[in-house]
Order: C-alpha cells, then sequence, then structure tokens
C-alpha cells in the first residue's frame, strides 16, 4: 500500500532551533528576551548586559521558575552570559468594563453594582522594562 | 570610557525598554488578520486539552448540514493524525507539525496559509496543539477564542487554567454523551466559568449523538455576520 501524501506543512525549521527554543513557551519569551537585549546592546556597542528586568503578570501564563531555567540555558555564549535577571511580578486586578469598580481576586467577573463584564487592567504582562549595559 | 573622570572603567547604562517580549508575535498576528479580513474569514483558534474532543467537534460539524464553507488547520506534535480525519470528514485540511513546540504562534500559521487556501470561506478553524496553557499565551490572529472542555476532565478545569479561560468567547463542553456515567457537577463549572470570563458562556454538545452541534454551527454563522457586518461599517 503507498503511504498517503503527508498534510504536514511543517513549522519545525530543525530539531535543534525546536527542542531549545519551544519545549515549553518560556524558551520562546526568553529567545524573545535575549534578542531583544542583543539589539539594544549593539545599538549603543555595550560589551554586555549587567541586567535586565522583566515584569510578568500572574495572568501572562509565564511560570518565573521556568523562565528562570530557561534564562540560564540560552544565555550561555550571548552578551546576556553574565546578567542578572529581576523578575518583577504584577498581581491581576479587574474593574468594571463600563463603572470601573474594582473586581476582588476571585470573584466572579461582572459588575457587582451595574452588572457589565469585566476587563483586566493588569496582570496580562510579559514586559522587557529595562536594561543595563556595561560600555566600554 | 568612565565619563566622570575618563579612568577606562566600564560604565553602566541604563535603557527603558518598556516593551512586550511578544511584540513579535503580535506583528505577525496583525498581518494574519489583516489577511483574514480582507477574505472576510472568520478565524477561530481552538484550543483544549489533549482528547478534549476538538477533532470530534470539527468532525461531528461537517457531518452536520448546514452552509458553513470551512477548513481547518491542526497543530500537532509529531503526527497529521488529526488534518487526516478532518479531511475524511470533508473539511479541507493542513496539518502543523510543530516538533516539540507545545502551541501553534502567528508565524506557523502564516506559514500554513500557504498551503491551505481559504478565499470564499466563511471560517477557518485552527485546532491548537492540545494544552491548556501555551497556546492561550499566543495570538494567532484569530476573532474568536474557543475552548473544548470535555466533561471527564473535571468541572474544576477553568480555575486550575484561568489564563486560557481568561480569553475564551466561547466554551463547548464536549462529550456530553458520557454524563449518566459521571458524577459531574454542571452548577460548580458553570461557576468556575463565571469566575475565569469576563463573559461566560457554555455550550454542551456531543459529538457522537450530534447533540448541541447545531448550536455551534449557530455560534459560528453569527460571529462569522458580525465579522462581515463590522467590514460593512468600517469598524
Amino acid at each position: 500500500m503507498v503511504a498517503p501524501p503527508s498534510l504536514r506543512v511543517g513549522a519545525a525549521s530543525g530539531p535543534d532551533a525546536t527542542i531549545k527554543s519551544n519545549i515549553v513557551h518560556e524558551y520562546s519569551i526568553v529567545q524573545a528576551l535575549l534578542d531583544r537585549a542583543e539589539v539594544e546592546a549593539r545599538a549603543r556597542d555595550a560589551r554586555s548586559v549587567t541586567r535586565l528586568r522583566v515584569a510578568i503578570g500572574a495572568l501572562a501564563g509565564v511560570e518565573q521558575e521556568l523562565l528562570r531555567s530557561a534564562f540560564e540555558l540560552a544565555r550561555v555564549g550571548t552578551r546576556c552570559a553574565g546578567a542578572e535577571l529581576e523578575m518583577r511580578s504584577i498581581a491581576a486586578s479587574w474593574r468594571c468594563r463600563s463603572c470601573e469598580v474594582e473586581i476582588g481576586p476571585g470573584s466572579v467577573l461582572s459588575c457587582p453594582s451595574c452588572g457589565a463584564p469585566a476587563r483586566l487592567v493588569a496582570g496580562d504582562e510579559i514586559v522587557l522594562e529595562r536594561l543595563e549595559l556595561e560600555v566600554a | 570610557m568612565c565619563e566622570e573622570c575618563g579612568c577606562g572603567d566600564p560604565e553602566i547604562v541604563a535603557v527603558e525598554v518598556q516593551e512586550s517580549l511578544l511584540a513579535g508575535n503580535a506583528r505577525n498576528a496583525r498581518h494574519n488578520r489583516e489577511h483574514f479580513a480582507e477574505l472576510g474569514v472568520l478565524a477561530v483558534n481552538l484550543m483544549g486539552s489533549p482528547g478534549s474532543g476538538k477533532t470530534a467537534l470539527m468532525e461531528a460539524t461537517a457531518r452536520a448540514r448546514h452552509g458553513l464553507r470551512l477548513a481547518a488547520l491542526s497543530g500537532d506534535l509529531a503526527t497529521d493524525n488529526d488534518a487526516r480525519r478532518l479531511l475524511a470528514a470533508g473539511i479541507p485540511a493542513r496539518s502543523i507539525t510543530t516538533g516539540s513546540a507545545c502551541h501553534l504562534d502567528a508565524e506557523m500559521v502564516h506559514r500554513a496559509l500557504h498551503h491551505l487556501p481559504i478565499a470564499g470561506l466563511d471560517a477557518l478553524v485552527v485546532e491548537n496543539v492540545g494544552n491548556l496553557v501555551c497556546p492561550a499565551i499566543y495570538d494567532l490572529g484569530q476573532h474568536v477564542n474557543v475552548v473544548a472542555l470535555a466533561v471527564t476532565e473535571g468541572e474544576d478545569k477553568p480555575l486550575k487554567y484561568p489564563v486560557m479561560f481568561r480569553k475564551a468567547d466561547l466554551v463547548v463542553l464536549t462529550k456530553i454523551d458520557l454524563l449518566p456515567h459521571l458524577e459531574f457537577d454542571l452548577e460548580a463549572l458553570t461557576d468556575a466559568v463565571a469566575r475565569t470570563m469576563p463573559e461566560p458562556r457554555l455550550l454542551p454538545v456531543s459529538a457522537r449523538t450530534g447533540e448541541g452541534i447545531d448550536h455551534w454551527i449557530a455560534w459560528l454563522g453569527e460571529r462569522r455576520t458580525a465579522l462581515s457586518a463590522k467590514a460593512h461599517s468600517g469598524v
């Protein structure tokens, strides 16, 4: 029997790239972090990056411990090799979409006074806030 | 060189960046969204655990009589089984083999669209990699997020995976034909969904018996209509 033609339109570009960058999405995020830091370092002709500060929201879907281990693996051989990674946790915060009343964590996500749906005002960030570079 | 005294010691310079680390994906997602808008195709990001019944839902959708023209992309770690099942059911489909990646991203969808014509369709369903965590984080350029949750998974799943349920426009509760065999607390699920989704919407279906599938198709149709209404009003 002839095998049916593959329906795959594979996204994986190579075993190394995928294994290192994607087993958990924290690796993809660390890759974006290193790339962004590299751009800034190059623009300022920096020798190295000494410190990175990222803000991680409670509802961002990022495990800080996983992000840290991914960072420690991926930074080797980059300008961030000796950098300190600082993570700032941002709590989830909900407000009424209409009257802006605050809706507490764990509550039903509609406004207790007007019934309108809540909106997330903070807590989904995955943001590179600040870098410190060593400039020769 | 140190600017203060010119001693040659390295200087530390602070740079404020304040940029999302998902900015690259967000750009690609915007590109996909523009493409879908130009073609008037509703893009659905269908997520859920492995075995939650995402593919079965689409097969049941294909079996039901309706006027929607659909196509699908299936994200899968290692096989193209899901795309084969959809194709056999009559839905044009392609598989995005992610290797070890736990989620699809906008770039993967963009590249896959080069192999799947979608002009003239009503909706493209992107069946994401089975996973309740990672797929929620990556915008694919979809118009709506749907989470398939099987009754066998337990009613507290939304509370355990709030990141995904927060983004859902609809939760399709699958495999309801199994309810007589389970002690499933629908009220507890309804409460969990209300605490994780700002606009909770729960749709019980059985792909096996076909129960609820017409409501699911009607929902897709409404969202498709809303899309063209939006395009025509120029909003």
